[in-house]
């Protein structure tokens, strides 16, 4: 029943194997999709080269989700099994979507000027990514507010099954809200029409960015097993000096 | 009869593991004093035996069954005195206690509470709103709510905290009379009061032992690492 | 009696006896709508235009603002914790807790949300709908928000981390309350939106209880 000293253990060793191809695959991948989609493939007829926008932009919008489902993944494993180590996994992945749900708004804000001629349109795709970037930050917000940090990922995990439930229920009210408002005349980012000249790289850079975010993620666990540590050393220090 | 058991509990709250190994066992009537210096488990341990928590291992169980399978079962066993007391600044005492009352059993009368209130001499109070009371006399009327209606089960957390020698004499009493009816207790406490014929538990020895499991594993931890 | 009424009465004569606090809510809500002619300017063309939507975004601050208080004075005077160990589920405590916050805040918003309209000049055709949707849709806040009130129990800084948690999952109700009212004023029917906030309502109606009784679960731990 002690899994929450062992596990970690067999963990860390996995990842010291693991990390340094993660880390190599990342770089592979990283420098082919950017070559791919700054070099290789063809401005749009339309669009000229802003179009190169995309190839971050895609990524970072379906990373975005990915991640929020990873999250919401962690945390339901981390409240039905208590398994200590989704409880990390789904404290390291928060800042980690919320930094490619920015990505992806500051993305589609640059993208936006020349094409719709000001930075920000109340789209509906952008403006769900908005919501979502709420979503993360008020889980990383309640992840912090407690004193004891199991308190803050027990509640959080809560708000995050929760967000991820509401989903859908924003997504489809956005949608529904921005017809109402605004004719679909715009064009859409990343439309029906790909090409396979633009679908490789972005592919490329969608593995990139998945690799990418194993990468940290790895990293944020040691981290905060690390923490948890400095913390149970803190918490001896105490304990004995309460006998004197 | 055991009726009222935990076995092999282990607690961990607050990233540290509280107490490890700890095993009772309460029949009809009997009582245990929970002993222990600050941050030793005592309240842990009653809020584990409430159902508030959840032990990390281990079974607290009523009769062979585990309290967790029907919490709200055990809920009508059982009263619990923790560290606040629940008293609301706007309602009467009695209005205050009525509520309570009325939630365990909806036909009880108005007479429990009153006989309640006069045991612990504060008959007077029941008209009174609760923001005129003092700590001793809140202390009071939360212990009254436990009088005003039948639980096999009595929690106490340091209940004798506020409370002044006339009315610790008659609490004490009315958990003599609780016992000689059969029912349970459980009870932590500074004071060397001791109730009469009780069991003992020190939780001290429990975490002593949890302490040095923890280093243990920490310094194994650390070498893997 | 059954416990479910009895907590109901009892979080309904504490209201009562501490008077004030719906009333506050009320008036926040006046206060806040009452700002935005002076912001936008007293037009009346452009006030019709967005009374529905001010209207709504009001109502949805003051039922937050209120929220905090759902539980937090119970969990801080051990009240909470004792709820907890009554013979009663705690989904049905939390249901009673929610319909009180409902009637001593939503139910005055609802009352007090046709002066207001008159305030924005909202066209006299949707008085009736901005009403029925205010039904429909602020039951619904208050099961999302003791879900919230019931997260931030023990933090740090409670109401503001409340308006972060709550505020974004509002977002649904809004617009279908806010597209309901515009829509009939507009000469359209706002049946679609009004069986969405509906379904809304009776989805949270069975779910928010029983995660928030979740939520309250692991506060008391």
């Amino acid at each position: 029943m002690f899994h929450r000293f062992a596990n970690p253990t067999r963990f860390l060793k996995l990842a010291d194997v693991i990390q340094p191809w993660i880390a190599g695959a990342t770089l592979v991948l990283l420098g082919a999709g950017l070559y791919f989609g700054l070099f290789a493939s063809p401005p749009d007829y339309q669009q000229g080269e802003t179009v190169r926008l995309m190839y971050i932009h895609v990524p970072s919008a379906w990373m975005a989700m990915f991640c929020y489902s990873a999250l919401a993944g962690s945390c339901a494993v981390a409240l039905i099994w208590k398994h200590p180590l989704a409880d990390l996994a789904a404290r390291a992945t928060a800042p980690i979507g919320a930094a490619f749900t920015f990505l992806a708004l500051v993305t589609g804000s640059l993208w936006g000027k020349p094409m719709w001629g000001t930075w920000w349109v109340w789209d509906a795709r952008l403006t769900s990514m908005l919501v979502l970037l709420f979503l993360y930050l008020g889980y990383i917000a309640l992840n912090n507010a407690f004193d004891d940090p199991q308190r803050g990922s027990k509640s959080s995990a809560i708000l995050a099954l929760v967000g991820f439930v509401n989903v859908p229920i924003i997504k489809f009210s956005v949608d529904w809200w921005n017809t109402l408002h605004q004719p679909a005349s715009v064009v859409k980012m990343g439309g029906p029409s790909i090409h396979a000249d633009i679908l490789l790289p972005l592919l490329l850079m969608a593995a990139a960015f998945t690799t990418y975010y194993l990468w940290v993620l790895l990293i944020r666990i040691r981290t905060e097993v690390a923490l948890g540590k400095i913390r149970a050393r803190q918490m001896q220090k105490a304990q004995t000096g309460y006998k004197g | 009869m055991v009726k009222f058991t935990g076995t092999d509990l282990v607690c961990y709250r607050g990233e540290r593991t509280v107490f490890q190994g700890l095993t009772f066992g309460l029949g009809g009537g009997e009582a245990v004093m929970l002993r222990g210096a600050n941050g030793s488990g005592k309240s842990s341990l009653l809020r584990l035996m409430a159902g508030l928590g959840r032990p990390l291992s281990g079974v607290i169980g009523w009769q062979g069954q585990s309290i967790a399978d029907d919490p709200e079962a055990h809920n009508a066993r059982l009263h619990y005195i923790g560290h606040h007391d629940p008293v609301k600044p706007v309602l009467t005492v009695a209005e205050n206690l009525g509520f309570w009352a009325a939630l365990r059993s909806p036909k009880e009368d108005t007479n429990a509470v009153m006989a309640a209130l006069e045991r612990l001499g504060i008959g007077h109070l029941a008209g009174v709103p609760g923001r005129f009371l003092s700590a001793g006399q809140k202390r009071r009327v939360n212990l009254a709510r436990v009088l005003a209606s039948s639980a096999d089960l009595w929690l106490l957390d340091e209940p004798q905290t506020a409370l002044d020698k006339a009315a610790e004499h008659s609490f004490f009493d009315a958990i003599a009379e609780h016992r000689s009816n059969g029912g349970m207790v459980v009870m932590s406490s500074h004071a060397d009061k001791n109730l009469a014929d009780a069991m003992e538990i020190d939780l001290g020895k429990f975490q002593q032992e949890a302490r040095s499991g923890g280093a243990a594993t920490g310094t194994k931890q650390e070498v893997q690492a | 009696m059954t416990g479910f009424m009895l907590i109901l009465r009892r979080d309904l004569h504490l209201a009562m006896r501490q008077g004030m606090d719906s009333l506050m809510v009320v008036m926040f809500f006046v206060i806040a709508v009452v700002l935005f002619p002076f912001g936008v300017g007293p037009e009346s063309n452009i006030l019709a235009r967005i009374a529905p939507g001010v209207i709504w975004v009001a109502a949805l601050l003051a039922a937050m603002l209120s929220l905090e208080r759902l539980f937090q004075t119970d969990y801080e005077d051990g009240s909470l914790e004792l709820l907890a160990l009554q013979p009663i589920a705690l989904e049905i405590t939390v249901m009673a807790k929610v319909v009180a916050h409902w009637l001593t805040t939503g139910l005055p918003l609802i009352v007090a949300a046709p002066l207001l309209a008159v305030l924005m000049n909202l066209p006299d055709e949707g008085f009736v709908i901005l009403i029925v949707a205010l039904v429909l849709g602020t039951p619904t806040l208050s099961l999302i928000g003791a879900i919230g009130a019931a997260l931030i129990l023990g933090s740090r800084r409670g109401g503001i981390l409340l308006s972060l948690l709550v505020l974004p999952l509002y977002i649904p109700v809004l617009i279908f309350g806010v597209s309901a009212v515009d829509a009939v004023i507009s000469g359209f029917e706002a049946k679609a939106q009004l069986l969405i906030l509906g379904g809304i309502f009776f989805a949270a109606l069975p779910l928010c209880p029983w995660v928030g009784a979740a939520a309250l679960r692991q506060a008391l731990d």
